[in-house]
């Protein structure tokens, strides 16, 4: 109908539009796969047993890349140890204790600004509270704490204002205290939501480079956990940075990037996973 | 509630397969020719190190070396650059300092002590497609000055030179200006912050020219004859090879190192390093 | 008996007030670090002169302290950013949210999470060997690494950014709009530009703040790219440092005034930041009563 009686410039700007945004959506998503093709390509021939398992050797010319494997898997532990009572904490107090909306807001507005922070101020402020006697990963951890807490927080919350304000009173009508409602109630119930609060912080973590610069350092000893948190330790992305500028072995470099990007994917899918799975458990 | 004991228990179950993983302490099958098998020492501690980038492979295959005939020591290197290492040293935040260059007479002055562990050569690097191979001292001059601009004027293609240089506190930008005398009128156009850096950059720009210690350089460069005369071990120990400088152990004086350090300190000094030195691209002297 | 749980139920109140007002202490803390720490350099070269002076030549025999050159840089790579990844990422969200077929819907939704999930390191490595190199030989320069390459960098980094934030304003149109405006005889493409995006603007705004937050603070991937010398900006073409970049390089082996230089140009990003953000609570607020 449209076609027989309206203007030639009005056909002409629809054309366009559509022709724009099929275009954009191309373009972007030919930059993911383009990426994404280019990484995996060039990095998976070049991933070794031998690089995932042994440390590196000037000795032997080698660059292995296992301390920085478990200097990541150390840091993200210990960041989820800290960050998850602390931010479960927080959403739990915004949503069941806080009675004035000021204060409430007041939070909220610190947790966005802590979420717009860029990441070097948080390695910058974190080396000059944390770093008093040098770097290690346990201070890479606590200034990672910090930049995760508006996520969990933020999911906690959204979890737990789903549990229907029944079940509390249902508890208050039976006895129970409040903490004690909040314990057996509440608490059981927010599981999802800090479930996904951890995927989406690890997928951060993971990827997180210019706030480990000053924090973690760049050392590549293989330690067990403790003594590897009281020591500095390059993440993966902080020893592909280093790599990629300071090593001539591409093949190292496009290995770690590989590794980073299949990570990336996973954390993707188990994050649409959980996402899909607790959907479907509310309905 | 179960959920969470038993993610919990999944996590501690973790937590400690790894703290089995890092205490096994392989640094895998080391080439270590050195069979120095009658130090059986307990020495125990840490050697820190920090300074020079240009020493990162020479050090590193010390303390790797060390570290294997003493299990109990730990030997960390901080890549920060000659200036910022005599300072680390000079104010008490690491055990030695490493600088690529000799110490200055203020530097002496204010109390640290400098003992020469290798002699370096600094290679003038360009990238393995140019068609320059040689050039004298006083041409690199001009070009680093900018009186020379184009690789045409020196034989090469037409094609704009790229100064890649280091940054103001390296040992090997100071060494590399004292010999061709240019210091403070070199017109780099980037001034990286590390030996790996300059040879990552000058191998991927076609018209780059940088300078970086011998021990850095592999196939991913040339390195340029000096007026004809090639950088190798041979010709920077006799001296023909001008563009030279020492790589030095700094320490203070008056501050006694501790045992780990004093002991790494003697055994970098002594000739069972001289191979392990030599392996890793510069001069022994003891 | 009663006492004593009254007593429990204060202090576990106590605990959770304390363990709410962390985000609080957080961003105080943050702030009273970095003013300490940045004003110490601000009064000794002079707030004037370390704000608009062109040259920074931290390690030189006379050192100067002018940042003018890095609050440049990161203004027109950030600008630059936006140019580039606004319209596409507004289309883009446009297409996603209204246009696109479910299947292509899910694919797409996919692809910008992954994106949004690319560690900055790794972009930058593919900016460093694919872009600078492309840029190198396409214009026939020197050196690729450039003021070009960063922002093309950037803006494919708050891509994502851009597209989410959209995506969740476009659909909060409610539909009667769009219902109303087909009733009329637009098609949907004409609804989609004329109605919906006008009613979704501050949720775009917003979108837009985001994303020049992202840019103004990103560091590692530019530092791979942007050529890293304290040039003011004078063509793209040129190698330049950002307030981000001139942080991160020289930190690792500076000391004394420098340092505390460093720390103050910190500082200065930290209150361009907090600018940006509240410049997006006021889009996302007015968005709010709007609707």
């Amino acid at each position: 109908m449209l076609k027989k009686r309206a203007s030639a410039s009005r056909r002409a700007y629809i054309t366009l539009m559509r022709t724009l945004m099929l275009a954009a959506a191309v373009l972007t998503c030919a930059l993911v796969l383009g990426m994404m093709g280019y990484i995996l390509g060039n990095g998976l021939p070049n991933i070794t047993w031998e690089m995932l398992s042994t440390a590196p050797s000037y000795l032997a010319n080698r660059i292995g890349i296992l301390p920085d494997i478990l200097s990541t898997l150390y840091i993200v532990f210990a960041t989820l140890l800290i960050v998850l009572p602390l931010g479960v904490g927080a959403a739990i107090y915004l949503n069941e204790y806080a009675a004035n909306k000021k204060l409430v807001s007041v939070i909220e507005y610190a947790s966005e600004t802590l979420s717009g922070i860029p990441s070097i101020i948080y390695g910058l402020v974190g080396m000059l509270i944390f770093c008093k006697s040098g770097t290690s990963l346990l201070a890479g951890a606590l200034t990672l704490t910090i930049m995760n807490l508006p996520t969990v927080m933020r999911t906690a919350q959204e979890s737990l204002k789903t549990v229907p304000q029944s079940y509390r009173e249902g508890a208050f009508a039976l006895g129970a205290g409040k903490w004690r409602t909040i314990r057996t109630v509440v608490l059981p119930s927010c599981v999802d939501g800090v479930i996904t609060g951890c995927i989406l912080s690890i997928g951060r973590i993971l990827g997180e480079s210019a706030a480990l610069l000053f924090t973690a350092g760049s050392a590549h000893m293989l330690y067990g956990f403790f003594e590897g948190m009281q020591n500095a330790g390059a993440t993966l992305t902080v020893a592909l940075y280093f790599y990629a500028k300071e090593s001539s072995d591409t093949g190292v470099v496009f290995a770690i990037a590989a590794i980073l990007m299949l990570l990336t994917m996973l954390i993707n899918f188990a994050a649409d996973l959980a996402g899909r799975y607790f959907r479907r458990k509310q309905e | 509630m179960k959920k969470l004991i038993s993610l919990a228990l999944t996590a501690a179950m973790a937590l400690s397969i790894l703290t089995a993983c890092g205490s096994k302490n392989d640094t895998a099958d080391n080439t270590n020719n050195d069979a120095n098998s009658g130090t059986e020492t307990t020495i125990s501690g840490t050697v820190s190190t920090d300074g020079s980038t240009s020493m990162e492979k020479v050090i590193n295959s010390l303390g790797e070396s060390f570290m294997a005939q003493n299990k109990d020591v730990k030997f960390t290197y901080n890549p920060t650059g000659s200036g910022s290492g005599i300072q680390a040293v000079s104010e008490g935040r690491c055990d030695i300092g490493l600088s690529s260059r000799a110490l200055k007479d203020d530097e002496k002055a204010s109390g640290l002590v400098e003992t020469t562990l290798a002699l370096d050569g600094i290679a003038i690097v360009v990238n393995p497609e140019n068609p320059v191979s040689d050039l004298d001292v006083d041409t690199i001059a001009k070009i680093y000055t900018g009186e020379i601009t184009n690789w045409k004027d020196v034989g090469g293609d037409d094609a704009e030179i790229v100064l890649i240089g280091r940054e103001a506190g390296s040992g090997t930008r100071d060494g590399f200006e004292s010999i061709t005398d240019t210091k403070d009128a070199c017109a780099y156009r980037q001034e990286l912050t590390s030996t790996g850096d300059v040879i990552n950059t000058v191998s991927t720009n076609p018209n780059a020219i940088g300078y970086a210690s011998l021990s850095a350089v592999g196939d991913s460069v040339k390195a340029l004859t000096v007026g004809g005369v090639e950088a190798t071990e041979d010709t920077v120990r006799d001296g023909s090879y001008v563009v030279q400088r020492p790589f030095v152990l700094v320490t203070k004086e008056g501050t006694e190192l501790s045992a780990a350090a004093q002991a790494f300190f003697d055994y970098a000094l002594s000739a069972d390093a001289a191979d392990i030195i030599a392996a890793a691209g510069a001069v022994a002297i003891h | 008996m009663a006492q004593k749980k009254k007593w429990f139920e204060i202090a576990v109140h106590g605990v959770f007030l304390i363990l709410g007002l962390i985000t609080v202490g957080c961003v105080l803390l943050i702030t009273v670090y970095l003013v300490i720490s940045g004003i110490p350099a601000i009064r000794q070269i002079g707030l004037i002169p370390f704000l608009t002076g062109k040259v920074w030549a931290s390690t030189a025999a006379e050192p100067q302290y002018g940042i003018l050159p890095f609050i440049l840089t990161s203004v027109y790579g950030t600008a630059g950013a936006i140019v580039l990844g606004v319209p596409v990422g507004f289309l883009t969200a446009v297409y996603l949210a209204k246009a696109a077929p479910k299947k292509v819907r899910t694919v797409l939704e996919s692809a910008v999470s992954l994106l949004a999930g690319i560690p900055s390191v790794v972009c930058g490595l593919v900016g460093m060997l694919v872009l600078v190199p492309a840029i190198r030989k396409t214009f026939r320069l020197p050196d690729g690494a450039s003021l070009l390459a960063a922002i093309i960098v950037l803006a494919v980094m708050i891509l994502p950014s851009i597209i989410k934030v959209s995506v969740t304003a476009l659909e909060a149109v409610p539909r009667e709009y769009e219902d109303a405006s087909l009733a009329l005889g637009a098609t949907p493409v004409e609804t989609y530009f004329r109605v919906s995006v006008p009613a979704a603007k501050s949720g775009i705004a917003a979108a837009v703040v985001l994303g020049v937050g992202r840019a103004i603070g990103e560091a590692m991937a530019v530092m791979m790219v942007s050529g890293n010398v304290p040039n003011m900006p004078g063509s793209i073409f040129e190698s330049v440092r950002f307030l981000t970049t001139a942080v991160a390089s020289e930190m690792s082996y500076s000391s004394g005034l420098q340092r505390q230089a460093l720390f103050s140009i910190a500082l200065v990003l930290y209150l361009f930041i907090l600018l940006i953000n509240a410049a997006l609570n006021f889009f996302l607020k007015r968005d709010k009563e709007g609707s």
